[in-house]
């Protein structure tokens, strides 16, 4: 099935875009896997699910679901004597995600009584005082897409940072002859390219091979996640193959799947260099086989490492409330506002009493909120997610059961209803996750590629238990 | 003269995060008549998605036409970041159902 041209080529297998977001599609999986891939990869991380699980040090993905997904590509990964590679453990490849994966490779491996075999995992966190060292020395943090430079405020007001790392602690890992890596935040194409680079493919094809198969079956069609895919590296092109039978890597989604939440398909930035993908030329290889030539890769003459960091905001309550006069629906912000003025009579106003008070009204414009082109046709009932964010949880629950239960009471002049306002479907509010922010999306230089990741290595498997050492 | 909404000419139409203060949006066409004839036609420009959305021209950072994937392609900055308190749509991924019903002008 997988045929290639003259010469040594690398076959990666990629199951999951997000591991552990939804477990694998083990059928495409298995398929995949009896073609006999040099290596099973897979991201495992994304700023797409915002800041509360970085700030909060949480997974936003089930236990049992990251499991599912380890054991599949572990037990493959040793099956073939191949190695295994996951980037950005846990969601946010925070440190203790890290530990968290380690465990679960020890926990299986004892499981299953596997073979010994080396685990190679590093830490992403990045210290406060490390970043305040390089401010002081005058050294910028650099903000990314329109953001300043960090000031020492926004550093002070964040509760956990992480570093992105590129190849390196991958390529010196794999040095060190781990069999199986765990890493902290990574960017998504730096764990297929760090093997192929090691290998000895050109760096521009190693990173394009990354960019195309970090979302797996993202890049075929038709739509469908969680299914393998296989991307194959030569010397001058990567062919890319759907696993799933019914699913194909065609022209148009190879090609589209490269600016996929990018905001541009020409660039791709990673710590390190930049990937030029502008004179990319795409061919149908075979049924189910787009082949790509023509990616540059341009080294930075200085590395500098993306951050992601998480401040706290404040704890949060939702509460909601439906409504079904017309009369009152015309008039909602008029609602709204009493209730916002009860909030503000209660605690006075927002920013100087420390508090947030939001509306989001489905039905008319909930979703796209000031975007909404058509906010000013709302539909014939509304849904009103109120949320409100405090110090503290007791503020934030009266705040939250103010704002809602307010509207009950809105006066408008010439409403027929006068026994109630809304309809309230729970008449309370729910504690949700506190509220958090983005503080940092910034880059820092360094002399060293590694000199904010901490690697570690470890003998896993029968007749290593307790092992382990840096 | 006739139209025929985007809706009816492209593939695919969807918006999603690019990075946290971001969100981008794609317009992917099956084949290269459809695309060059709406890349023509000008209906999709930064001022129109600017007038479309509301937002000040300023905030759409980037709008290419990428001629290999047959794609238009633009990118806004965000009112607020993903997942701040009040942002409805952490993902970016509902962003994009204003353009479905953009008109486009065929002979």
């Amino acid at each position: 099935m997988m045929s290639s041209n003259a010469g040594p080529t690398l076959r990666f297998l990629c199951p999951n875009g997000h591991l552990g977001f939804a477990p694998i599609k083990v059928p495409s999986f298995e398929l995949g896997v009896a073609t006999r891939p040099d290596f099973i990869l897979a991201d495992s991380g994304s700023d797409d699910i915002g800041p509360v699980p970085l700030g909060t040090d949480t997974s936003t993905s089930p236990k049992e679901w990251q499991r599912h997904d380890l054991e599949h590509m572990l037990l493959a990964a040793r099956k073939l004597g191949v190695p295994m590679l996951i980037g950005s453990a846990g969601d946010t490849g925070t440190n203790s995600r890290v530990d968290m994966y380690v465990q679960m490779i020890r926990d299986i491996a004892a499981q299953h009584r596997l073979k010994p075999f080396k685990l190679g995992y590093f830490y992403s966190e990045v210290p406060k005082g490390y970043l305040q060292a390089k401010m002081s020395s005058g050294e910028a943090v650099e903000g990314l897409d329109g953001r300043g430079d960090l000031t020492p405020q926004e550093l002070e007001a964040t509760a956990r940072i992480v570093a992105v790392a590129g190849v390196h602690p991958y390529l010196e890992l794999l040095n060190r002859g781990a069999d199986v890596i765990i890493g902290g935040r990574s960017s998504d194409a730096v764990i297929f390219a760090a093997p192929a680079i090691r290998a000895g493919y050109p760096e521009s094809l190693a990173y394009y091979l990354g960019k195309v198969l970090e979302c797996a079956s993202f890049n075929a069609e038709p739509y469908a996640g969680k299914e393998s895919v296989i991307g194959e590296i030569g010397f001058d092109d990567v062919k890319v193959t759907a696993m799933h039978p019914d699913q194909r890597c065609t022209i148009a989604s190879v090609a589209g799947h490269a600016m996929y939440e990018r905001s541009n398909p020409f660039y791709e930035y990673v710590a390190g260099g930049m990937l030029d993908m502008t004179d990319c030329r795409y061919e149908q290889y075979d049924e189910r086989t787009t082949r790509v030539t023509g990616p540059r890769f341009v080294r930075a003459d200085k590395v500098r490492v993306k951050l992601e960091g998480s401040g706290k905001v404040g704890e949060r309550y939702m509460g909601f409330a439906g409504v079904r006069d017309p009369y009152t629906i015309a008039r909602i912000d008029e609602v709204i506002g009493w209730a916002k003025q009860q909030v503000r009579e209660r605690f006075g106003e927002p920013e100087s009493a420390g508090y947030e008070l939001h509306y989001q009204v489905y039905g008319r414009d909930g979703v796209m909120g000031e975007m909404e082109p058509l906010r000013d046709s709302p539909g014939h009932e509304l849904g009103i997610m109120v949320f409100g964010v405090a110090p503290t949880a007791e503020m934030a629950e009266e705040v939250t059961l103010t704002g809602t239960r307010q509207m009950f009471y809105a006066r408008l002049p010439d409403v027929k209803g006068t026994a109630g306002g809304v309809a309230f479907p729970l008449d309370e509010v729910t504690r949700v996750s506190p509220a958090y922010r983005w503080t940092l999306n910034h880059t820092v230089a360094v002399a060293d590629p590694l000199e904010l990741f901490e690697l570690h290595t470890a003998e896993v498997g029968l007749a290593a238990a307790g092992s382990g050492g840096r | 003269m006739a139209s025929r909404k985007l809706s009816e000419l492209a593939k695919t139409i969807r918006s999603k995060n690019a990075g946290v203060d971001r969100i981008t949006f794609d317009v992917i066409f099956r084949d290269r008549a459809n695309y060059e004839l709406v890349k023509g036609s000008g209906v999709l420009s930064r001022a129109s998605v600017a007038e479309l959305y509301r937002i000040d021209p300023a905030r759409i950072t980037d709008f290419v036409a990428y001629d290999p994937a047959f794609a238009i392609k633009f990118t806004i900055l965000r009112g607020r970041p993903s997942g701040s308190a009040g942002d409805s749509d952490i993902f970016g991924a509902q962003q994009y159902a204003p353009l479905l019903s953009v008109e486009v002008p065929v002979d």
